[in-house]
């Protein structure tokens, strides 16, 4: 009895062994420095050629999504470089659409020069939230960020300034060497470039002495703090460079949109960036790309099934968890 | 002259007295080890050394200079550098990746010029680089350095955390049970280790050890704590005859009689 209930432990050990390097063995094949610059210049060109054959429709879509990867990349510096849970990741996001809204609404200032500011004040929002909290530990971490993201949206929908539960309407459109940018196509492009650079400062992090110094604090804290590591302060860095990161997707969300309200920055929004961002696998950048993708793609693909498609997009995130518990393309080592 | 001088040094977690009244100097690129019995307060004494805990009466001077409010971040900085009592290794990191953590201290590149990878950038991360290699070398396992460090013999994984100490670029290295879990073999490559760290970098080493031989065998002068005190101080001869160190490891004569 005992030896046959070992049998089928060892069976099933086994079996999940082999779909684990099933599944493993697919992503191996990327890893691959050769097939890993093929595919990528494959995608980078067909990305930059799509406009020119793909319906509006498609562009709109695609546009979301590079505007997820934006957030999701960002949002990979603080959960998954840094390992610091964030429930509030909109909020930052709020702070540069905001920026921006009111400052060429209310002040007429060019939306390029308002870029800046909204640097300037996602990272000061950065601050805020990642000065006082960051000595907590990742539950303590989780509540705090969330009450943080709420207060910021809630606080948009009770001030005049920002424009109260209808928000901001009219913001103008940019003007780009003389050309007034409105069309799919301008935005698809701007889009892709802001994933462009968002893919290139986060490799460029990861592999410096800032993204070793987020992998140290994220695998045991006091160890890095042993090695001469100020946990606060690098903590603090990654909080800003992830708010940057948001600020800036959060400009030019709201030029796109010309109009955001602060529905837009609600609790589920934090969620799907960070279910996007845990999906695709923590840390891992082309995983990330692609959580955002599927975040964005899977609700279309499904718009027939109609109110059942978040079900179903339910279902199949806990089955992706439960085999793949570090995400679909997860970091090496882990 | 003394590296470190600890003065009147207490600790008290609530009601229990960890560490109390201790007061000892360290010489100069010597090799102290500290030992007592189970619980006497020798790793809370390196926890306070090194930042980790706040001790509430007494002082600490490194260098001449207070670190009793200092952060660890800082002491290390500072030039003082710990391995822990059970290994903390980044596990799932490299060797090297793990090696190159010590140098995090010695150098300085920030967002800016790590994003535009600027030549000061790469010139340091090559520093960096060299220097943890060197670190490797020195313990003798250089050629583990792209190893996952998880995967590393337990032997080997205490040389790693060795080399990631000495790649902080110390004046004074604190050990906590560098033996534990070592065959004869190892330790007495561990002892050899040692002193080549003493005399070849002229680092200052103290040591917490269970480990009799090897303590006797290395250490320059031992410190016995009980109870959070100091009971004996000397050389390895003094304090081997030293009454109160017997009693306190073998217990009283009357109360055995008892």
């Amino acid at each position: 009895m005992v030896i046959k209930d070992l049998n089928t432990t060892i069976e099933k050990t086994s079996m999940d062994k082999r779909m684990v390097n099933w599944s493993d063995r697919i992503f191996e094949v990327f890893e691959d420095t050769k097939v890993k610059t093929g595919i990528s210049t494959l995608l980078i060109v067909t990305s930059l050629a799509l406009p020119y054959f793909a319906s509006n429709y498609v562009l709109e879509i695609l546009t979301n999504a590079y505007f997820y990867m934006i957030l999701c990349l960002g949002l990979n510096i603080v959960v998954g470089f840094a390992g610091l849970l964030d429930l509030g990741y909109a909020a930052f996001f709020a702070v540069g659409a905001y920026t921006t809204g009111i400052l060429s609404t209310r002040l007429g200032i060019n939306f390029w020069l308002t870029i800046p500011f909204s640097i300037l004040f996602s990272a000061i929002a950065g601050i805020i939230i990642g000065g006082p909290t960051l000595r907590l530990r990742s539950d303590y971490l989780a509540i705090v960020t969330l009450g943080f993201g709420e207060i910021i949206r809630i606080a948009a929908r009770n001030l005049k300034i920002t424009g109260g539960a209808s928000g901001l309407v009219g913001i103008e459109r940019p003007i780009f060497f003389g050309m007034k940018l409105y069309q799919n196509q301008h935005f698809y492009y701007i889009f892709l470039l802001l994933v462009f650079l968002a893919v290139f400062v986060s490799y460029r992090l990861h592999n410096s002495r800032l993204g070793r110094a987020w992998e140290y604090i994220r695998e045991d804290e006091d160890a890095a703090e042993a090695m001469g590591i100020d946990r606060v302060k690098f903590k603090l860095y990654a909080y800003i460079t992830g708010a940057i990161f948001a600020g800036i997707a959060g400009s030019f969300y709201a030029v796109k949109m010309t109009s955001i309200s602060p529905e837009t920055f609600q609790f589920t929004q934090s969620v799907n960036i960070l279910a996007a961002v845990v999906l695709g696998g923590m840390g891992k950048i082309p995983g990330v790309i692609m959580g955002a993708f599927i975040l964005v793609m899977f609700p279309e693909i499904f718009r027939s099934i109609g109110n059942m498609r978040m079900l179903v997009f339910g279902i199949i995130l806990l089955i992706i968890m439960i085999f793949r518990p570090h995400g679909l393309w997860p970091e090496k080592n882990n | 002259m003394a590296i470190l001088e600890v003065k009147n040094l207490t600790l008290r977690f609530g009601g229990l007295t960890a560490v109390n009244n201790l007061s000892f100097n360290i010489e100069e690129n010597s090799i102290t080890s500290l030992i007592g019995p189970n619980g006497a307060g020798k790793t809370s004494v390196f926890n306070c050394l090194t930042g980790f805990y706040r001790a509430n009466e007494g002082d600490i001077l490194f260098l001449g200079k207070s670190i009793k409010k200092l952060k660890p971040f800082k002491i290390t900085e500072m030039g003082m550098a710990r391995t822990f009592q059970n290994l903390r290794l980044f596990k799932y990191m490299t060797v090297l990746e793990n090696v190159m953590a010590g140098m995090h201290c010695r150098s300085g590149a920030g967002i800016v010029s790590s994003i535009l990878r600027l030549p000061s950038q790469r010139q340091e991360e090559r520093r960096i680089r060299e220097t943890s290699e060197k670190c490797l070398d020195f313990v003798g396992i250089l050629d583990k350095k792209d190893r996952i460090a998880k995967n590393l013999a337990y032997g080997d994984q205490r040389r790693v955390e060795l080399a990631r100490a000495l790649a902080t670029q110390p004046k004074l290295l604190l050990l906590d049970e560098p033996g534990a879990g070592l065959n004869h073999d190892e330790k007495m490559q561990l002892i050899a280790l040692m002193q080549k760290i003493q005399e070849q970098l002229g680092i200052t080493i103290v040591l917490i050890e269970h480990d009799m031989g090897l303590v006797m065998n290395v250490s320059e002068k031992i410190i016995v704590l009980n109870y959070g005190q100091k009971i004996a101080e000397g050389t390895a001869e003094q304090v081997q005859n030293d009454q109160r160190v017997i009693e306190a490891y073998l217990g009283k004569e009357e109360e055995e009689a008892v």
